[in-house]
Parts: C-alpha cells; structure tokens; sequence
C-alpha cells in the first residue's frame, strides 16, 4: 500500500513559478494508461524536454544540482486545474516525497496525501528563503521534512513548523489505506442508507 | 434552527459520520465515471476483492479520449482504444450503466448528467474530473475528486472530505446584450484570481443568476474550479424545476412532487453567513477574452495586452512575462483585432443547445474566414440531435465549420483533435493552459458568439459591435 512519511531528509529541487497546473505536471497525451505506474519519465514533460525529445537545459529539473532531488518547493497554488491524479503519480515516480510551496489547489493536495507525498503550506516569507537558501548554495541545499514532528529544518538555522489535519497526518504517517479505514464505519453508511429508503 | 446556507443544508443532509480527526463521511447520491481516471481505481477494487457498493448510483460514460469524427471507424490510437475497452469490461464485470460510443446518450460527462435529468437538486455529486462543479448549477453539491477518491467512492459510497469554507458571489444587474454567462465567470476569475475561493465553496446569488437558463447556470458553475474553488452552487428555483420537469431519470408523478417540495427548501436562509464574500455588478461585465496561460490572465475584448510592469510582486511579473512569450504576445497589443487560426466551439462549459444556437445566430448567411479551421463538437450526442433538428448543424455546416460528435476533444486535447505549436486558438473550452490544446498552441478563451464570431472575422472581434445586425435577424 502508500509508503508511509514519517520523516524525510533530501535535496531540494526549486520551481519558482506560481500556478503551475496539473497539465504542466503531467500532460495529457500521457493520461491514456490504465495502470498508476509509468508516469514518472513525463513528469513536467513539455517543459522538460525539448520538440526533439532532447532534455531542455533551461528548466529548473534538468540543472546538473536537481538531479536527485526528493523535495521541491514551488511558487502558489501548486497543482491547480485537472482533478489528475496521474500527476501524483508523477511526482511520486520521479522521487519526489514532499512539495513546499505556500497554497496547493484543493483536489491536488487530497491527491498527495492519498499517495504518500507530502504536501507542506509554508508562509510566502518562509517559501522565498527557501528559495533564497537554495539559490545561495547554487542548488546544493538539503532540507529535512519531519510530519511527526510538523516541522522543517535544513541544520542550518531554517526552522519552521507546519500543519497538517490530524486524519490526514494519521494516514500519511502510517500508510494508512484509506478505504480500510472507511469501511469500520460500515454499519453507520449501511444505517444511513435505510434511513434514506 | 440557526440560520443556514444551501452549503450547509446539503452538506448536513449528507453527514454518514463525523470522523473526531476533522473529516466527515459525506454519502455521494450520484458518482458519474469516465475512461480516463477510473482504470486505476477498477483496478485496485479488484486488487482488494471489493465490490461497487452501490452500483445503481454510478454511471459511466467515455469523453476525454474519444475521436469526434466518424463513429463507425475504429478507434486509431490503440492506447486510447484500450482504456475505452477497460471501462466497458470494468462496467460489465462491477454492473455499471454504460453509455458507449454506440449510445445515443454519450457525451461528456458534465452534459449527459443534467440533460438526463440523473442531477438533481439536493444530491452530492462526484467524478473524476474537476468540472464536476457545473452540476451545482441545479443546487448540488458537486466536485471533482482525484482517481483514489474515485475507488473510494465505489467501495463505501463515501467521501472523505472536511468541511470547506464558504464563500457569496453576489451577483446584482443584468447582462447587457452581446455578454454571456461565460464573460460574468471570467471577469469573476480575473477578479479574485485562480486560486481566489481555494478551500471553499462558492454559492452564487443575486438577481442576475436568478435570471440566468439553466445553461448559462452550468457554465458558471463548471468554471468555479479556475477560481479554485472545489465546488460552486446554485440554489434551485423555477427554473431549475422547469428544466427538471419530464427529463428520462428526473422522479415522476408523486415522487416529483415530493422532490420538488424538498428542492423548494434549498436555498440559504435570511440571517445565515458566508466566510468570504465578493459582489460583482453584471451591467459592468463586458465581453471577456483571456491574453495568457491561465484562465486569471483576462481582459475585456477592448482590452490590451499588459506589460509584467502593471503587476506588483516578482512573481507575478515572472509569470506574465513568461505567458506573454508562450502566447506570442506583446505589451499593449490590443486584443480586438489579434488573428486567429483555429476555433473551438465545445467543452462541458459551453456546448450545449444554447450555446450552439448563440454561436449559430451569430455566424448564420456567413462564412468562416479564408485560412481559419473552425469546429463545432456538441456536448453530447443528444444536443447535437437537437442542434440537427433545428438545422444548427447545417448553419454550421454552410459557413464553413465542422460538425462533430460528441467529446471532450480539443477542450484537453487528448484525442486527436490538438492545435500544432504557435496556431492560435478562439476556443469556449474552461483553461488557456500551456499545451492545452496542444503542444504550443495558444489559447484565448472566450464565449460562444465571440468564438463565432472570431471564426468569420478571422481575428478576435468585439461581438456587441454585431448586435445591431443579429438583433434584426
């Protein structure tokens, strides 16, 4: 089932672009798999690869010091547009744990924590030294993502906390299955459903 | 009782269980499904040995990835063939209603559900598909949810979801002639900005909505998500009830009786508050057209372009700059006058019958201009038996556009109906997106009789301009 996030220690990819929409995430000529797996080579296709297919050195991803990043933090409204989950998956394939940024897009964000990836609402201030910090050490900056604790820390005086619904923090944290976790109310739907008959 | 709003009346209506960790159980009446993002959520059904609890209350059909041309030809992309085959499989193997390609009720998802009278005021509505919110048109709770939801949703006919906040648009005036309900949503985005109702649920009140078809309704609504809100909600009232009336799924005889006392209790009472709250005056609204890459970054047609120099934070100034280069756009082009390649009439925002017959009236005795390809896909394949009965498809037909059947097509771009990189596109569809329409296609949103017009003046047109002549048509 979803890998559980207790906590995480990785390199810090940045994306400074605001409303970077599910489509950007994972475009739609790849939505035609019926499995949840294979997305992660399309991640931000179009932007990552040129017309030719070449890799596009220009974007943020594709700098020599991303590679191998497992955290990104990215500009407003973060995964807005198509209800895809598919771009879920992506991120989740190419290796991303967590995203950072300052707001997500409401079905963006119940999509992350239905797949194990952390989405973490920093303050616009907290995001912009983010980005500060990772540009300072010309993209050589790890951070520490830490949901049991609701914290973020890099070892190097950035230190904030974050929240996080406690339902959705106890599935994350746990790797809870969802639907499981449902069905222990089943006698309650079920008596709904006769009340409503 | 304290004061409610319709929100919350639903909302309570619908509470299975309220879970101590914040969420509630909210129980969905009507959980429509779609090719593209149920093939994962089938699957893992089966991975578990469930079942569909509730098999009578989902209903399938195919949109995204269907072709718009000739249905008696097989289907050329094998990739999109085999996901249209796993929802009939999954259909058939989980007892779920069907409308196929074969049926003459297909069509996307978001028109099918209204017009077969399957919406209704009062219900939770969910699918896997953002514009689930243009069914709160009819004063449903309707959104969109993502492909885990979706098997949630099919195994416990629950969703997980925790109260959101509310949010009036109020809005006051009437619409002048040439302005559509598109223009009153747009200028609406451009006014609190995509992300402007996150985490909430917008009801949308005042005697301008009042006034609105059920159509118009449902356009608003469908465009509640490009404002980031989940969910956008009409209250019913005659005209929704009139709409309903003899529809194939809507209750019949003591049943709709009953239904529609209940759907009479719908609306939010005197004294009950929203958390966030935005007026807008309709008399104000002026023809919309979007100059960038998200549905935000929008003008009014006698509008300019902008410069990254009239935005404030640096942010913003990246991601205007960054819009204008994709869109081939320079500060202070005006967008009256800019031309255009292709045009879109469809989407689930705006192609149904009343959109067809605006777009109709306007390009009617007229062609579409020499070097523009314009097309019309209907809503779903009833509207366009409507469109043909009325002699829109020949309209269409005449001044130069094809007629299509019923899809999503180029509102996404997933079937083969896709704009070449740099083609300009007028287009009626919901999200100006980069690579929308295609990779490097440009997209102008805007409603059907500027789409329309567009097509035959072969360059965006202020359509008000035409009202003199189509008024005396």
């Amino acid at each position: 089932m979803m890998e559980p996030f207790v906590r995480h220690t990785g390199r810090l990819a940045a994306l400074a672009r605001a409303n970077v929409d599910t489509d950007q995430i994972i475009p739609k000529q790849f939505l035609k798999r019926v499995e949840r797996t294979g997305f992660g080579p399309a991640l931000f296709h179009d932007w990552r690869f040129r017309p030719d297919g070449s890799p596009n050195p220009e974007f943020e991803l594709n700098h020599p010091a991303a590679r191998g990043a497992t955290l990104l933090v990215a500009g407003e409204n973060f995964g807005c547009g198509s209800s895809r989950e598919h771009a879920v998956w992506a991120l989740r394939e190419y290796g991303f744990r967590a995203i950072l940024a300052q707001s997500f897009a409401d079905i963006f964000f119940a999509n992350c924590c239905q797949n194990g990836l952390l989405p973490v609402r920093l303050l616009p201030q907290e995001i912009a030294e983010l980005f500060r910090r990772h540009q300072a050490a010309g993209g050589e900056y790890q951070l520490t993502v830490d949901l049991e604790e609701q914290r973020v820390h890099d070892g190097l005086g950035f230190r904030t906390t974050f929240s996080m619904e406690p339902y959705r923090r106890e599935m994350l944290l746990h790797g809870l299955d969802e639907i499981g976790r449902t069905l222990r109310f089943e006698d309650r739907i079920g008596a709904y459903e006769k009340g409503r008959a | 009782m304290t004061a409610r709003t319709l929100f919350d009346k639903v909302w309570d209506a619908h509470v299975v269980h309220q879970l101590p960790e914040g969420p509630a159980l909210l129980y969905v009446d009507l959980h429509l499904v779609h090719e593209v993002t149920s093939p994962q959520a089938f699957e893992g059904l089966r991975q578990a040995g469930r079942r569909v609890r509730q098999p009578a209350l989902t209903v399938a059909t195919v949109d995204h990835n269907v072709p718009t041309g000739d249905r008696a030809a097989p289907i050329a992309d094998p990739i999109a063939a085999r996901q249209l085959e796993a929802l009939a499989a999954n259909a058939r193997d989980f007892g779920l209603e069907l409308f196929d390609l074969r049926s003459p009720q297909q069509g996307i998802v978001h028109v099918i559900g209204p017009e077969l009278g399957l919406t209704q005021p009062g219900m939770v509505i969910v699918c896997g598909d953002s514009h689930t919110a243009t069914h709160g048109a009819f004063g449903a709770l309707a959104l969109g949810i993502g492909t885990s939801e979706v098997e949630h949703v099919l195994a416990t006919q629950c969703l997980v979801w925790s109260k959101p906040g509310t949010m009036e648009a109020r809005v006051s005036g009437a619409l002048p002639p040439g302005v559509t309900a598109k223009d009153l949503i747009l200028a609406l985005i451009g006014r609190i900005g995509t992300a402007g109702a996150t985490g909430h649920v917008i009801e949308y009140t005042g005697e301008a909505m009042r006034a609105l078809s059920m159509e118009e309704r449902m356009t608003v609504c469908n465009m509640s998500i490009e404002a980031g809100a989940r969910a956008g909600m009409i209250a019913p009232d005659e005209t929704t009830v009139v709409y309903l009336a003899g529809r194939p799924r809507a209750p019949r005889g003591a049943a709709w009786d009953r239904a529609v006392a209940k759907w009479r209790e719908l609306h939010t009472d005197s004294g009950a508050t929203y958390d966030k709250h935005i007026e807008l005056d309709a008399s104000e609204v002026a023809p919309q057209v979007t100059w960038g890459t998200s549905p935000g970054m929008v003008t009014p047609v006698t509008g300019r372009v902008p410069s990254p120099a009239d935005f404030t934070t640096d942010a913003e100034q990246r991601a205007v700059t960054r819009a204008l280069e994709y869109m081939g756009l320079a500060p202070g082009t005006p967008l009256e006058g800019l031309p255009i390649d292709r045009v879109f009439l469809g989407s689930c925002t705006n192609a149904r019958i009343e959109d067809l017959r605006a777009a109709a009236r306007t390009v009617r005795g007229r062609h579409v201009a020499t070097g523009v390809r314009a097309m019309v896909v209907p809503g779903s394949q009833q509207v366009k038996a409507q469109a043909e009965r009325e002699g829109l498809d020949r309209v269409f037909s005449e001044a130069g556009f094809e007629w299509r059947n019923a899809g999503c097509s180029m509102c996404l771009g997933m079937n083969p109906d896709v704009l070449q990189s740099g083609e300009r596109c007028a287009s009626t569809s919901n999200r100006n997106f980069e690579g929308r329409q295609g990779r490097g296609g440009r997209t102008h949103l805007m409603s059907p009789p500027m789409a329309a017009a567009a097509a035959v003046a072969g360059h965006i047109v202020d359509v008000r301009k035409w009202a003199g002549e189509l008024a005396a048509r």
